[in-house]
């Protein structure tokens, strides 16, 4: 199936170079970075994980949100999914690659990431991370493959390979909890000190994944002439919708315990957050606005995709309502929730992130080899499907 | 033919995968084996010899006690401490660049260091001061929780708490998780910024995080710590084992009133101050 | 067979490429290193010299799990001299030179171990010194 991605019309490959281009920027910018050290990004002693760990805290929501699409399918038996399913499962394939590759990224001593395997240790949450982000891998490489197959050689899929699709599901829940426990498990880092991590994760998650796959639906509409069909996009828009709003309620029982109970602790990384922390006199603020953005953005796009003139009627409406409520959530845990957490520092000192360009190319690089990825995984699943209705 | 030749890529692909798998299993597996040896080897590296009759259950502790009134008085055996840590363990010097500051012990006022004591209503001295700060050397450390690699330990024969910077990864898990901002990460090559180099030690390569180690180099030599030498004969820092009801440190322990750092994290530190 | 034409240029092409280095350096694989002996003129490692060559890289592996990891620093006699486990502390005491010791092997075998990343050659230390 893999020569399926050889053959393409010229806006195909222009794609692909477009994409291709970021990448080798991306390759630049990494190579000055491991020749260098990390210190040509703009984390420092305070805030000692940057965008690199954000993008990827965000992605491994992305990847799990693709369970939105197999649980109901496979489980449930829910027919509507059967030519979207397949877009959640590559597309959590490339997040995977991208979260893996974010966190070579900031690793200090990439030549040595072995080591993880070489000394197990259980005790640390990166070991569980390590297995569950690469089993969820493989499970979707796996399924994903043999599921289409099947499909291409128009026969049922092999009985074994539903083990593994069900076998997915909880890894899907387990890779955004495990990440989440890489946060809310550590002594005196009050902002991730919160049993709710976790399911604010799977909240976020479950909104941003598939919003990303409605978006893309309907783009390969217009340009692959693949359609998902009208009822999936819809069932998976109430889904989105009661993620995010799930999502919104857990920021705000964040709020209420961190300003009603007046704890310093749990209150001075949402004051950074939403209204600045004052430090010395001096206020300390630069994610404010973003902050604010994102919850407009949620709101407002919560409040376009529940409107039934845009979510049925108006695709480009709706595209644009997914691609805010994207963009919110990817603000919201990809870049306030791990920048945050950091500030203050367990001496209250404060110390603002901001990540330079070299940091920035890396990360641009990375997601355009995700989407390179992705673009590759779906020419294979549309072009199969045209096969079968020809 | 084919069916065999997948049959082969079969047996083939999954005894790779068990191959990748097996290092994984048998070092876990072997884990209480390791630590039993561990447990048996002689307590070297102890603290200078101080005629220790029995040690607690729970073998030896390594600990400190800060008399913040002797550092109050005299503030300059502070910077004293500070200046022979840095010449021991050639740490760079950054001239005050908050990102690549590389703090092994250094100074806070006290606000910063005891965060959950109250600041209303301070005695002068206690504002005026500066206070000493350096890795808690905890006897449930966050960090070694933390570190996917093992690379940041507790050393089982003293409870130091220890950093192998062969193995360290550079995650900086470690750094997320102490609670007391003791540890700091080599953003860059560090050699150009170390002012003269103690032989004796080697410098940090860039990606690695490093710590206090409560001087395990100088320990096994039957030193007492940098810092506490520096201090020497003024009892502004006093260092042993806090599992010994005869040695110097619990003494003072045992007679003083002192505290530690956010005790309500559980951590247990073994660095104990006089205010 | 199939693609005769193109198959058999290309193996013999992919042949060519894999032995680069064996013929383009004239199927001679260079002058063997010598490697200096110690300035200070001591004849005793701490192990036979052949066994030295061959697995130095293992011996202060296991030196550096024991001082780090396990506290045993027992220190190593040689000829009635004290050594502590240690690149720095015992190998460059005799071998102080990284460049006409250590390197000329590992130039010639092109391994780039990071020991001196951190581990400072007395030479290092007396550079800086100067300074």
């Amino acid at each position: 199936m893999i020569e399926k991605t050889l053959k393409g019309k010229p806006a195909y490959w222009i794609w692909l170079a477009f994409l291709g281009m970021f990448m080798a920027v991306g390759v630049a910018c990494y190579v000055r970075q491991y020749l260098f050290g990390l210190g040509l990004t703009g984390m420092s002693r305070d805030v000692s994980w940057g965008l690199y760990i954000s993008q990827f805290t965000f992605l491994v929501g992305v990847a799990a949100g693709g369970v939105m699409l197999v649980l109901p399918y496979y489980i449930h038996d829910y027919k509507v999914f059967g030519r979207i399913t397949i877009l959640g499962e590559f597309l959590a394939i490339a997040a995977i690659v991208m979260c893996l590759l974010f966190i070579m990224a900031d690793l200090g001593q990439p030549l040595r990431a072995l080591n993880v395997v070489l000394h197990p240790t259980p005790n640390s949450m990166l070991f569980y991370d390590m297995i569950v982000l690469n089993g969820y891998l493989f499970l979707n490489i796996l399924c994903g493959w043999v599921i289409l197959t099947a499909e291409r050689k128009q026969v049922h899929p092999p009985k074994w390979i539903y083990f593994f699709v069900y076998l997915s599901i909880p890894f899907a829940v387990s890779i955004h909890t495990v990440t989440a426990m890489l946060y809310c498990g550590l002594p005196g880092r009050h902002f991730w000190l919160s049993a709710i991590i976790a399911p604010r994760f799977l909240a976020s998650a479950f909104a941003a994944g598939p919003a990303l796959i409605v978006l893309i639906s309907l783009i390969l509409k217009r340009v692959a002439n693949y359609d998902a069909g009208k009822e999936a996009i819809n069932k998976l828009v109430t889904i989105m919708i009661y993620s995010a709003l799930l999502n919104l309620f857990f920021i705000g029982l964040e709020f209420f315990v961190g300003y009603y109970s007046n704890i310093p602790g749990h209150k001075e990384t949402l004051q950074y957050l939403f209204f600045g922390l004052e430090h010395h006199g001096h206020v300390y603020n630069n994610l404010v606005p973003f902050m604010w953005a994102s919850i407009i953005f949620m709101v407002g796009s919560i409040a376009m995709l529940a409107t039934p003139a845009i979510r049925k009627g108006n695709e480009f409406l709706l595209g644009l309502a997914c691609l805010i409520l994207f963009t919110g959530l990817w603000i919201d845990k990809g870049l306030g929730f791990v920048f945050g957490g950091f500030v203050p520092n367990p001496l209250l000192e404060i110390t603002e992130y901001i990540p330079t360009a070299n940091e920035l190319g890396i990360a641009l690089g990375i997601w355009a080899t995700g989407f390179f990825v992705l673009t590759l995984l779906y020419k294979i699943a549309v072009n199969v499907e045209h096969e079968i209705e020809h | 033919m084919d069916k065999q030749r997948r049959k082969f890529l079969k047996i083939a692909g999954a005894s790779a995968l068990a191959g990748i798998g097996a290092p994984a299993l048998v070092k876990l597996t072997a884990g209480s084996a390791y630590a039993s040896t561990h447990g048996a080897a002689p307590a070297h590296g102890a603290a200078p010899a101080t005629g220790h009759a029995e040690a607690a259950p729970t073998g030896v502790r390594l600990g400190m006690v800060i008399d913040m009134r002797v550092i109050a008085d005299h503030p300059a055996l502070l910077d004293k401490a500070i200046s022979s840590c840095t010449e021991a363990h050639n740490i760079p010097d950054f001239a005050g660049d908050r990102k690549n500051e590389i703090k092994w012990i250094w100074k806070a006022p006290f606000g910063s260091v005891f965060t959950e004591h109250s600041t209303s209503h301070l005695p002068k001295m206690v504002q005026d001061t500066d206070f000493a700060v350096l890795c808690n050397h905890c006897d449930d450390p966050p960090c070694v929780r933390a570190c996917p690699t093992k690379a940041t330990f507790k050393v089982k024969a003293n409870g130091i708490v220890a950093m192998d910077f062969h193995r360290c990864i550079g995650c900086r898990f470690c750094m997320a998780a102490c609670p007391y901002g003791a540890r700091s990460f080599n953003w860059q090559d560090p050699r150009p910024y170390v002012k003269k180099y103690n032989p004796d030690f080697p410098t940090r390569m860039r990606g690695v995080v490093e710590k206090c180690n409560f001087c395990g180099e100088r320990l096994a030599l039957g030193k007492e710590p940098a810092c506490v030498e520096a201090c020497k004969g003024t009892g502004a820092i006093v260092f042993g084992d806090l599992n010994d009801p005869q040695s110097e440190i619990r003494q003072i322990l045992d007679r003083e009133f002192t505290i530690q750092r956010k005790p309500s994290l559980g951590t247990k530190p073994s660095v104990f101050y006089i205010v | 067979m199939y693609n005769k034409s193109t198959i058999i240029p290309g193996l013999i092409l992919f042949v060519l490429f894999v032995t680069f280095p064996v013929w383009f350096n004239g199927l001679d694989a260079g002058a063997v290193p010598k490697p200096e002996m110690p300035p200070g003129g001591q004849k005793q490692c701490v192990l036979p010299a052949a066994e030295m060559r061959a697995s130095h890289m293992q011996l202060l592996n296991e030196w550096r799990d024991n001082v780090l990891r396990d506290g045993n620093r027992v220190t190593v006699e040689v000829d009635g001299k004290e050594y502590r486990k240690g690149l720095q502390m015992a190998c460059m005491e005799c071998h102080t030179s990284q460049e006409k010791f250590c390197d000329t092997c590992h130039v010639y075998a092109s391994v780039k171990p990071y020991c001196w990343d951190c581990h400072i050659t007395p030479e290092a230390a007396a550079k800086k010194e100067t300074h």
